[in-house]
């Protein structure tokens, strides 16, 4: 069905549920040891850190527009068609004309289309930009929201237009389980969910993996600070026959060097290779037949 | 009544463990978790359940292949890419991708011989509960639903009334990650926002950006530094930035690897696993700082 997996290189996202469990750290450090040219695109757009880490060189930006609709009040007749068609309330019929609110508009072009007078053209609101770079082989796609946008989906679809058949490409995604992460993980090879020991990690980590089971995509678990915490998320894997990809131990050193910007596999002996590892079973899974 | 919104921009810095804590600390306040894509606070709280209510945020498109002509009118029009050409039973047919579609009906009229139709997407679940602390509102959000802001809205709106009914002081929310949708609708209107950070270079990145986001709307904000002495070069340049930015730092928080997961597992909030902790001491000066500067 997929065949597009097998020879294409894959896209292989990093997600959680729980917020702050390693999906960043794991994502710039994946790129960093890969055996191949990655491509890594931060689709956490509302926090976007992976370039914290890669300090990638700037190559362009580009400014991301959303359509949104403008009203020649000179041809608005104050029919109202326009705000009974919007499904989010982002135009009002009010005195005889129409009243935009920005903010709502998801940019569907329904008002333009059922305006009887033709008043409605549509202009373009600025949700963020595209930051593209590089840090040395690792060429970095980073989507960065304008702070005060409530809509982060067409950011992340904009990051994600920049996956490309001639590399690995690894996207980091927002935590959650809501619609960025959807939005992010839909249409990838394998999403590697990040978790962590604990009630909160395992709580979140159900909600993830109904998630991706209920889109139909491959997944393993990582489970970072493996050493604290209990063992319910292990039972929770077993039960389940999920697979349990990588677990790195809790380490003071890990969380300064990445206080510092560091990444871990500069810091810490041995990272390199058990990532590695986890490298070439992502890629095994991706590879087997489904 | 005075509604303070717990906020981190980064996750995992700990801001339900301090909700939960402020829960302990102050009785009788109305809470509420806003974060209702990944909602944990009731791991701790232990709610038993009052009232349930369903959710529906939006609808979803649906084709009905029996009546389509395949002219893919549909498919131009949409920009969500949420329809998409498959192998069906009888042939190539154009289905939607829930995931993709944002319900906006546009394929409903663009479509010549009435073959899609709307539907109402049940999204969730939210919660009227009792705790040992006082009364909560919560929400359970379907998994890869959408309209989480919607829902947010609602679980705030339950949780201002109930304080009024209850003459509570406070409504102290539980915010999600990020800067978008759902943390707009928790922060929106709200008396304070309180921004749990840790002195990581990615915490201080993404405590620049929801401080920059409370300011854009105008609401006052508090910071808490958790982990304070992680990193006390990257703890000194928050305290730099929350000054230049006119923010109070509430408190600071020593790194305990264990003491947020040991209670965590115990159900407890961190200020009642070891009330005297340094841990415990700073929570609860944070606290303080925050209620009393809205009860000035």
């Amino acid at each position: 069905m997929n065949r597009t997996s097998e020879k294409a290189p894959p896209k292989i996202a990093i997600a959680s549920g729980k917020g702050g469990t390693g999906k960043t750290t794991l994502a710039v450090n994946l790129a960093l040891i890969a055996d191949r040219p990655v491509r890594l695109l931060d689709c956490d757009v509302e926090e976007p850190n992976c370039h914290i880490f890669l300090k990638p060189r700037l190559r362009c930006t580009e400014r991301l527009g959303v359509p949104v609709p403008m009203v020649d009040a000179g041809r608005c007749d104050g029919c109202g068609r326009c705000a009974e068609v919007c499904a989010f309330n982002a135009i009002a019929a009010v005195a005889g004309g129409a009243l935009v609110f920005p903010e709502l508009c998801h940019g569907c072009g329904a008002c333009a289309d059922v305006c009887p007078t033709g008043a409605i053209k549509e202009g373009t609101r600025s949700v963020g930009q595209l930051e593209i770079g590089d840090a040395g082989p690792i060429e970095c796609v980073t989507g960065r929201l304008r702070v005060g946008e409530a809509l982060a989906v067409p950011l992340i679809r904009a990051v994600k237009a920049h996956a490309t058949p001639d590399r690995l490409n690894i996207l980091d995604s927002p935590p959650g389980t809501g619609c960025p992460m959807v939005a992010t993980v839909r249409g990838c090879d394998y999403v590697l969910l990040v978790t962590e020991p604990t009630p909160f990690g395992l709580h979140d980590l159900k909600l993830a993996v109904e998630t991706v089971r209920t889109m139909g995509l491959r997944f393993g678990v990582a489970i970072n600070r493996a050493d604290i915490g209990d063992e319910r998320v292990r039972e929770y894997c077993a039960t389940q026959g999920l697979d349990i990809v990588v677990e790195i131990p809790e380490s003071r050193r890990v969380a300064e060097a990445c206080s510092r910007g560091e990444p871990a596999v500069e810091a810490i002996p041995g990272m390199r290779k058990t990532l590695m590892e986890t490298m070439e079973r992502i890629l095994a899974t991706v590879a087997a037949p489904n | 009544m005075k509604e303070i919104v717990v906020i981190s921009g980064k996750g995992g810095t700990g801001k339900t463990s301090m909700v939960a804590s402020f829960a302990a600390l102050a009785p009788g306040n109305v809470l509420a978790d806003c974060d209702v894509d990944a909602a944990d606070l009731h791991l701790i709280l232990a709610p038993e359940v009052k009232r349930r209510e369903p959710f529906s945020g939006g609808h979803e498109a649906v084709i009905h292949s029996e009546s389509c002509t395949r002219c893919g009118l549909c498919a131009a029009k949409c920009r969500y890419e949420a329809i998409v050409k498959r192998d069906g039973p009888a042939g190539e047919e154009y289905a939607v991708d829930p995931f993709a579609c944002e319900g906006c009906g546009v394929c409903v009229r663009a479509c010549p011989v009435a073959a899609i139709e709307l539907r109402p997407r049940t999204s969730g679940e939210w919660f009227v509960s009792e705790t040992r602390y006082g009364p909560m509102v919560h929400a359970c959000l379907r998994p890869a639903a959408e309209n989480s802001g919607k829902l947010v809205t609602q679980v705030r709106r339950q949780a201002s009334q109930l304080a009024k009914e209850r003459g509570a002081d406070f409504v102290i929310v539980d915010g999600p990650p990020g800067i978008a949708c759902p943390v707009i609708a928790s922060v929106s209107g709200a008396s304070l926002v309180l921004i749990v950070t840790e002195p990581t270079a990615s915490g201080l990145h993404d405590m620049k950006r929801a401080a920059g986001l409370a300011a854009h709307f105008e609401i006052p904000a508090m910071i808490c530094i958790n982990k304070c002495d992680l990193n006390r070069e990257v703890s000194e340049a928050i305290r730099n930035e929350a000054a230049a930015a006119r923010l109070w730092v509430a408190g600071e928080v020593p790194y305990d690897p264990t003491a947020f997961v040991r209670a965590q597992i115990a159900g407890l909030a961190p200020v009642e696993l070891d009330r005297h902790s340094t841990v415990s001491r700073e929570i609860e000066r944070t606290w303080r700082t925050v209620s009393g500067f809205l009860c000035r």
